[in-house]
């Protein structure tokens, strides 16, 4: 049964995709003239990889004149990132500093 | 207490602490102590002072203090703007002291994450190259 996650994975395992994607959030919106200038393949090759990126939810377009302008899209990365386990670590690392504290306060 | 909206939700972390809670009440509600375990703020317990948390990271919390009962428990707002709504975060933290005889029972309940809400406070800067560095090799494994 095919999902948003599968499509997900999918785009970013391709190295060049995700090279492409990693640029974008890097250095915010391009056209595929500056992507292709920057990347080892050729131009077509670029707008198909953006074509499954943009299928995925990764990134969005916009026509401006005759170009496309491309940006990363961070919210499609929302499921791949478990918040709960992130922050219950950033308590678990505070209360660790706390207990450090209250031993130096007896001093 | 409050119930979170049922499409929230919540994290907890709780610990025994070999502290009385008078002690750790004072942790929780002296600026130059909360800066010493938690971040470098402009708290003071009044209910409805608002007050920033500044992050290491450069980001800044918006926060409000809404419950203080002294030695017992302690609640404020734990906010984080930003232009993309999946990182937006609106939280409230709750604090609760409970005195064991061995010192202190210390809950922390931060509720009204939504769902959709994947990312933690200033994940967006913090966690953003720790991810893609793992994303490397979760991907390895997908094929």
């Amino acid at each position: 049964m095919p999902n948003a996650h599968d499509s997900l994975f999918r785009a970013l395992a391709d190295p060049t995709r995700r090279a492409l994607f990693e640029r974008l959030c890097r250095d915010g919106e391009q056209t595929v003239g500056s992507l292709t200038a920057r990347a080892k393949v050729s131009q077509p090759a670029v707008s198909k990889h953006l074509a499954l990126l943009k299928q995925a939810g990764l990134v969005r377009d916009r026509h401006e004149g005759r170009q496309k302008h491309y940006s990363a899209q961070l919210r499609a990365l929302a499921p791949l990132i478990d918040w709960t386990s992130q922050m219950a670590g950033f308590w678990q690392s505070r209360f660790d500093q706390l207990e450090v504290l209250l031993k130096r306060m007896d001093q | 207490m409050t119930r979170p909206a049922p499409e929230t939700r919540s994290v907890i972390v709780e610990r025994e602490i070999p502290h009385p809670p008078e002690k750790i009440w004072r942790a929780l509600t002296q600026p130059h102590l909360i800066a010493e375990w938690l971040m470098k703020n402009d708290f003071k317990p009044a209910v409805g002072h608002r007050f920033n948390l500044r992050g290491d990271w450069g980001g800044v919390l918006d926060c409000e203090v809404l419950a203080v009962e002294p030695n017992k428990s302690l609640s404020y707002t734990w906010n984080f703007a930003h232009d993309d709504a999946a990182f937006n975060l609106q939280s409230v933290v709750t604090f609760t002291l409970t005195p064991t005889s061995t010192g202190t029972h210390l809950r922390m309940e931060q509720s009204g994450f939504r769902p959709d809400q994947k990312q933690a406070y200033g994940g967006a800067k913090q966690g953003w190259q720790q991810f893609l560095a793992k994303l490397n090799q979760v991907l390895a494994r997908v094929d």
